[in-house]
């Protein structure tokens, strides 16, 4: 677990604490309040389960057994440019694995990992909902179908310039 | 309710209809053009947010005027993104475009609604018929569907409640408002309603026991959770027509005695979570939903749960555990939640198909829907169809059709001239049938008959370039990581299957081993609580009873037959085809595993390729020179010459 929290996430805190103080203590609200954390946080830092715990007089433990029995409950945080390919049936069918393969091999982590600069992260997911477009991977929110390992190669590349624009236009400014 | 109140109720929904029907004129112009755009999760990732994009900004450059309509899915996901051009002035029916690009965005204003020319090259068909466009109706992909639940889907805008009382919503609901509960439970048990969420239990009777049950409060519950990983017919639904769901839930709460009401999505469908969010808040607003609904007595309030993504939530116990705040373990039955439901009041679960049967049933009368489909499985089945198949996408049938007939006839059958294979039915739960199954006529009872089971309404189509045994292997890791571990059979019972599996698929595998799956399944079964483990053996068992030949390959040959078991399969050049110069496969191999041979042509070498087939896919179809074979062993001996700078550490 990421024990370090950059201020911006500090502040975030502070304004989770706010919004707990004045939410219900009503179990049922357990699972809503963890994903409002990780709406504005995109993981659950520990701190934050702490913090969660107190509200709902429950040990720390408790909170993070019913977190962690969720696969939409992350510990660490994501990359900006969280990968996320599909591993549903039907792009498991049309080779998934291998696209899943090419970004950990590009990206030298393992599904699951995010790159020790915080840029990418990788995640397998279940089915996106656009089968016919198999195999699928996410970047972001945008979806890319028809993957093909030659394919990872060519979204990098696009990043790489988005970056090198969005660095140019810091810089003109 | 009385008489002089029927009439009230009447009158009340005349005028909100009446009121949405004027907004409705008001919004649209009919002399203009009016272009359709699918906008569902499958028409987004296939680019309709640019294609839009491009209209508006086509229409804006050159000064037409046209109106853009969004909708949801149409069920053709194969040809998204999807867009319906009605140009009346042009003198055509309105017109079905496939894979409409930006590209082809522009041209359709330049050539079709400047011009009028409709572009016939890029035609799919017409909506209607007419003498001039082939119309899809004589498609089978359109003539054979019968829509009960998707009938609006597709045709209007899921985010606009008006869209939906102008084309007939939500008279079910006033209609069920002036009948006395049990009449409403009656309808149901007449016309052989039966769960869409898998097993199959009669809608009818499990209203009965919850109207039955005595309590002050009850509860309905619409399971959108879907956690079968490779379908997306819920989510479609919801995401193109919500307020056909949100009317049957509120039917069924009034046929139960029911005031509260939770839809359970899967967080991770944003759009269905945002379009439903919506279309509660739009119907409260117009007194369709919450308290005295339609100015009657009759209080119902839905709320929007987020499922955080755990398929055994999708179990009734687990996700009203889930509900609860706690981990989504299942509970054991009895008692059912239709008598100690969530926080311990009768609790009625149905699922989203289920729910959206409801109001045309109460509409049109239980005749009506037994009319359409078997004598035990009335009504429609959805399946989406994916895979190896031409037209991929949602489709609805009249249960009883075959499987031949669906994946052949509506569906187009198997794209670039390969055999059938198999083809699995029900997800993680169901089974893989052969070919010799394609008669099977769909219902809940015939699928079960045959080891699969109608389940979540998943149905992959394979080919002969897959592996039954991989795909088993795939279903297995699914529920042995989904699995609560609540039961010891299902939390290690799983674990061992799939490493008996995953040595299979290695090549690895034991004599005895197809029989120790059998055997170990069977065990599962029985000693698990839940569905889920009750039915994680059946992707296993189906297809060692189905598919023996694909498991002994395996076995004692260490050959995957469907060439898909990459630690059992390898590449090479066929040195008699390769091009003397041509480096096509050079650059996309990931690994740098293609070397140029002494002779100019290409090898590939067996220690660094990653068998991701990429090569194949580079070389020129015209040379047709990369080879995939099983077992390994067969590849032929082609040297590496021996580099001068740093060729053996690369
Ligand atoms: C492991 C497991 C997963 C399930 N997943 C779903 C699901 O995703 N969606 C669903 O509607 N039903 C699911 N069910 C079935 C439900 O338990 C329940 O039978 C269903 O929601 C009842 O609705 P119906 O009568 O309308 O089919 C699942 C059952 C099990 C055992
Ligand atoms: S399985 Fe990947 S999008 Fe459906």
């Amino acid at each position: 677990m990421n024990d370090v929290l950059t201020s911006e996430e500090k502040a975030i805190l502070a304004d989770i604490q706010q919004y707990l103080s004045e939410s219900k203590r009503d179990r049922s609200r357990l699972i809503p309040v963890l994903q409002y954390i990780q709406a504005r946080l995109a993981y659950i830092p520990y701190q934050s389960i702490a913090l969660v715990a107190a509200h709902f007089n429950l040990a720390p433990a408790e909170v993070y057994g019913v977190a962690s029995f969720y696969n939409q409950f992350r510990f660490n945080p994501p990359g900006k440019y969280p990968v996320k390919v599909c591993l549903g049936t039907a792009c498991h069918v049309k080779g998934a694995d291998i696209i899943l393969e090419n970004f950990e091999r590009k990206l030298e982590i393992k599904e699951g990992e995010t790159t020790p600069d915080r840029e990418f992260s990788i995640e397998r997911v279940a089915c996106v909902g656009c089968c016919a477009l198999a195999p699928v991977a996410l970047l972001g929110e945008s979806v890319h179908g028809n993957m093909a390992p030659s394919k990872v190669e060519g979204i990098f590349t696009r990043i790489q310039v988005e970056k090198e624009m969005e660095a140019r236009q810091k810089s003109e400014k | 309710m009385t008489v002089a109140n029927h009439q009230a109720l009447k009158a009340v929904f005349q005028r909100i209809r009446e009121q949405a029907d004027q907004r409705k004129t008001a919004d649209t112009d009919g002399a203009v053009p009016k272009i359709t755009i699918g906008m569902a999760t499958c028409g987004i990732a296939a680019g309709a947010i640019e294609t839009k994009q491009t209209f508006e900004q086509a229409l804006a450059e050159r000064r037409v005027e046209a109106q853009i309509y969004t909708v949801g899915c149409i069920g053709h996901c194969y040809a998204e993104p999807v867009v319906i051009i009605d140009h009346p002035d042009s003198g055509f029916a309105p017109i079905f475009y496939h894979n409409v690009t930006a590209g082809k965005a522009k041209m359709l204003v330049r050539q079709f609604l400047i011009e009028g020319d409709p572009c016939f090259e890029h035609i799919y068909g017409a909506m209607e018929t007419n003498e001039m466009i082939p119309s899809v109706t004589e498609f089978d992909r359109f003539n054979q569907e019968v829509r009960v639940v998707m009938e609006k889907c597709g045709h209007i805008n899921p985010e606009e409640i008006d869209d939906y009382l102008v084309s007939g919503g939500y008279s079910g609901l006033a209609q069920a408002l002036q009948m006395a509960p049990e009449d409403i439970v009656a309808a149901i048990q007449h016309a052989g309603l039966r769960g869409r969420g898998g097993a199959g239990f009669s809608t009818g009777r499990k209203w009965a026991l919850a109207r039955e049950a005595e309590s002050l409060e009850k509860v309905v519950i619409c399971n959108a959770d879907e956690g079968d990983p490779g379908a997306y017919m819920d989510r479609t639904i919801i995401e193109s027509n919500p307020h056909q769901v949100l009317e049957g839930m509120a039917i069924c709460a009034r046929a139960v005695g029911a005031h509260q009401g939770i839809i359970y999505v899967r967080a991770e469908y944003p759009l269905a979570v945002k379009i439903m969010t919506r279309a509660i808040a739009q119907a409260e607003t117009m007194g369709i939903l919450g308290r005295h609904i339609f100015e009657t007595d009759f209080n119902f309030r839905i709320k929007l749960f987020q499922g955080s993504g755990a398929f055994v939530c999708g179990e009734e116990t687990g996700m009203i555990r889930s509900i609860e705040g706690y981990r989504g373990m299942p509970q054991h039955r009895p008692p059912y939640p239709v008598v100690n439901g969530l926080k311990g009041q009768p609790t009625v679960i149905n699922n989203v198909k289920t729910l959206a049967c409801v109001p045309p049933i109460i509409e049109k009368g239980y005749s009506w829907f037994r009319s359409i489909g078997t004598e035990e499985s009335p009504g429609t089945a959805i399946f989406s169809v994916v895979g190896d198949v031409v037209h991929a996408g949602l489709v609805e049938i009249p249960m009883g059709v075959t499987l031949r007939e669906l994946i052949f006839d509506i569906c187009g059958g198997i794209p670039n001239q390969k055999a059938f294979k198999a083809v699995q039915i029900g997800g993680p739960s169901g089974g893989c049938l052969p070919a010799a199954f394609l008669d099977t006529p769909i219902d809940f009872d015939s699928l079960t008959q045959a080891g699969a089971m109608m389940g979540s309404g998943g149905m992959v189509v394979m080919d002969e370039d897959t592996c039954v045994a991989d795909v088993s292997r795939y279903f297995l890791d699914f529920t042995q990581n989904e699995s609560c571990g609540k039961c010891t059979f299902c939390r290690i019972g799983t674990r061992h299957l799939l490493d008996i599996l995953e040595r299979i698929t290695k090549g690895e595998g034991q004599d005895d081993d197809l029989q120790r799956l059998q055997d170990l399944s069977l065990d599962i079964k029985k000693g698990s609580l839940c569905g889920l483990g009750k039915t994680a053996p059946n992707p296993i068992l189906t297809s060692i009873r189905y598919f023996k030949e694909d498991y002994d390959a395996h076995l004692k040959e260490g050959r995957c037959p469907g060439l898909v078991c990459r630690p059992l399969i390898a590449y090479y050049i066929d040195l008699d085809k390769c091009a003397r110069g041509c480096d096509a496969c050079v650059g996309c191999c990931p690994t740098n595993a293609v070397f140029t041979t002494s002779t100019r042509k290409k090898g590939i070498d067996q220690q660094l390729c990653v068998k991701c087939g990429e090569c194949v896919v580079a070389c020129p179809p015209e040379y047709d020179a990369v080879r995939k074979v099983s077992p390994p062993h067969l590849v032929p001996a082609i040297e590496r010459p021996a580099q001068p700078e740093n060729a053996e550490d690369a």
